[in-house]
């Protein structure tokens, strides 16, 4: 399946304003946060308004991401019972570390999926945010069929490294590259950290080109400011808008002729870049407005 | 079920509600103060004592102070309110 991840969108769990109104900012995905954004004293309350909230809201085309405590917390299969009453696509497993703590909540998962009858798979997204996940992160991308992608978190990443955060990002260089070589490795997407200064677009605009220059899918966001600016520089060129086209125009044209091999200009096409090509048309068409 | 503790959940934030619930013997009294009162009082109301029924509250004093939120939000300040009530840890 082919998904759009351009911007996701951090949502506090605990905040019922930002909850109803969380599809309006334009994210492809929102990420409704039980672990950062919630105090211990509020855990249970963001819980249950979470919940409530996926069992009833209309998220329409927006993809639902819930960002449980991790696993070494006593919050974390509680926040997973509630949030799978609901309608939710995917988990955000902070602090993820090593294909264990992954194995750990996929099975709790199934269990879950199981018990409630879900028929549609919840997928898994780790988030790596210490130096150990970032050395793990080929063996975590592998670790499950349900990864979807890896998603960088560099505050505490550099809190972890004993490192200084900056806006220029030196210190998480290392971090990025591995980050997206191993999920390219896997075959999955890179999702690279938010960028902190709600206040700072020029500083949003030079870190998400950077990010997008050396191979992430898309990019988190903590502020629904800076949704628009992320989603326009994700989006693709000219260029790649009109190779896609002929891609897929010669893609249906060779299963018209029954043909098992495709060719444009000289070029074999394969199966990664057909699903580049259908992925350039899925954001050129949910930015039209089309789906 | 016994309400045994004072307890608060939620806030004045706008579309949240506050809800205190506190021990009441023999009967159950609801207070609604909300800024839209003259529009939505009795759905106000039904939500909380949808929510008191299921969870089996009898007695309790309920004070809710709502600030537009959604009958889901209101549902779960509710439900949330009744279980630290009860001491129980979710």
């Amino acid at each position: 399946m082919i998904s759009l991840k351009r911007t996701m969108l951090f949502i506090p769990g605990n905040n019922p304003s930002m909850l109803m109104n969380s599809i309006v900012f334009g994210s492809d995905c929102v990420i409704f946060d039980l672990e950062d954004a919630v105090s211990e004293k509020q855990k249970d309350a963001a819980r249950i308004l979470v919940r409530n909230g996926l069992k009833t809201l209309d998220f329409e085309n927006t993809e639902v991401f819930v960002r449980i405590n991790d696993i070494s917390t006593k919050y974390w299969k509680n926040d997973l019972e509630e949030v799978m009453k609901g309608k939710i696509n995917s988990i955000l497993l902070p602090k993820t570390e090593s294909p264990k703590s992954v194995k750990e909540a996929e099975k709790y998962i199934e269990e879950l999926e199981k018990k409630y009858n879900i028929e549609k798979q919840i997928t898994i997204m780790p988030l790596l945010e210490t130096a150990l996940g970032i050395e793990n992160a080929f063996q975590i991308a592998k670790s499950s069929e349900r990864i979807e992608g890896l998603f960088l978190g560099a505050e505490d990443l550099t809190a972890d490294l004993g490192a200084k955060r900056t806006k220029e990002g030196k210190e998480i260089l290392y971090s990025r590259s591995r980050v997206v070589t191993a999920a390219k490795a896997a075959k999955i997407l890179a999702i690279d950290t938010p960028f902190t200064d709600v206040d700072d677009d020029e500083g949003l605009v030079k870190d998400t080109i950077f990010a997008k220059e050396i191979g992430f899918d898309g990019k988190a966001s903590i502020s629904p400011r800076h949704v628009d600016i992320i989603n326009k520089i994700f989006m693709p060129s000219k260029e790649e808008i009109i190779y896609a086209h002929k891609v897929i125009d010669a893609i249906e044209k060779a299963e018209e002729e029954g043909k098992g091999v495709v060719s444009l200009e000289g070029k074999m096409i394969d199966a990664p870049i057909v699903n580049r090509a259908r992925k350039v048309l899925l954001v050129l068409n949910k930015s039209r407005g089309v789906m | 079920m016994k309400i045994k503790n004072i307890a608060i959940v939620g806030s004045l934030e706008s579309n949240d509600v506050m809800i205190t619930i506190e021990p009441l013997e023999n009967k159950l009294e609801i207070i609604i103060e909300s800024i839209v009162y003259d529009q939505f009082n009795e759905e106000i109301k039904k939500a909380v004592q949808d929510v008191c029924d299921e969870l089996e509250v009898k007695q309790a004093k309920i004070k809710v102070n709502d600030r537009g939120a959604l009958e889901c939000t209101i549902k779960a300040r509710m439900e949330a309110a009744i279980i630290r009530g009860k001491g129980e840890i979710l």
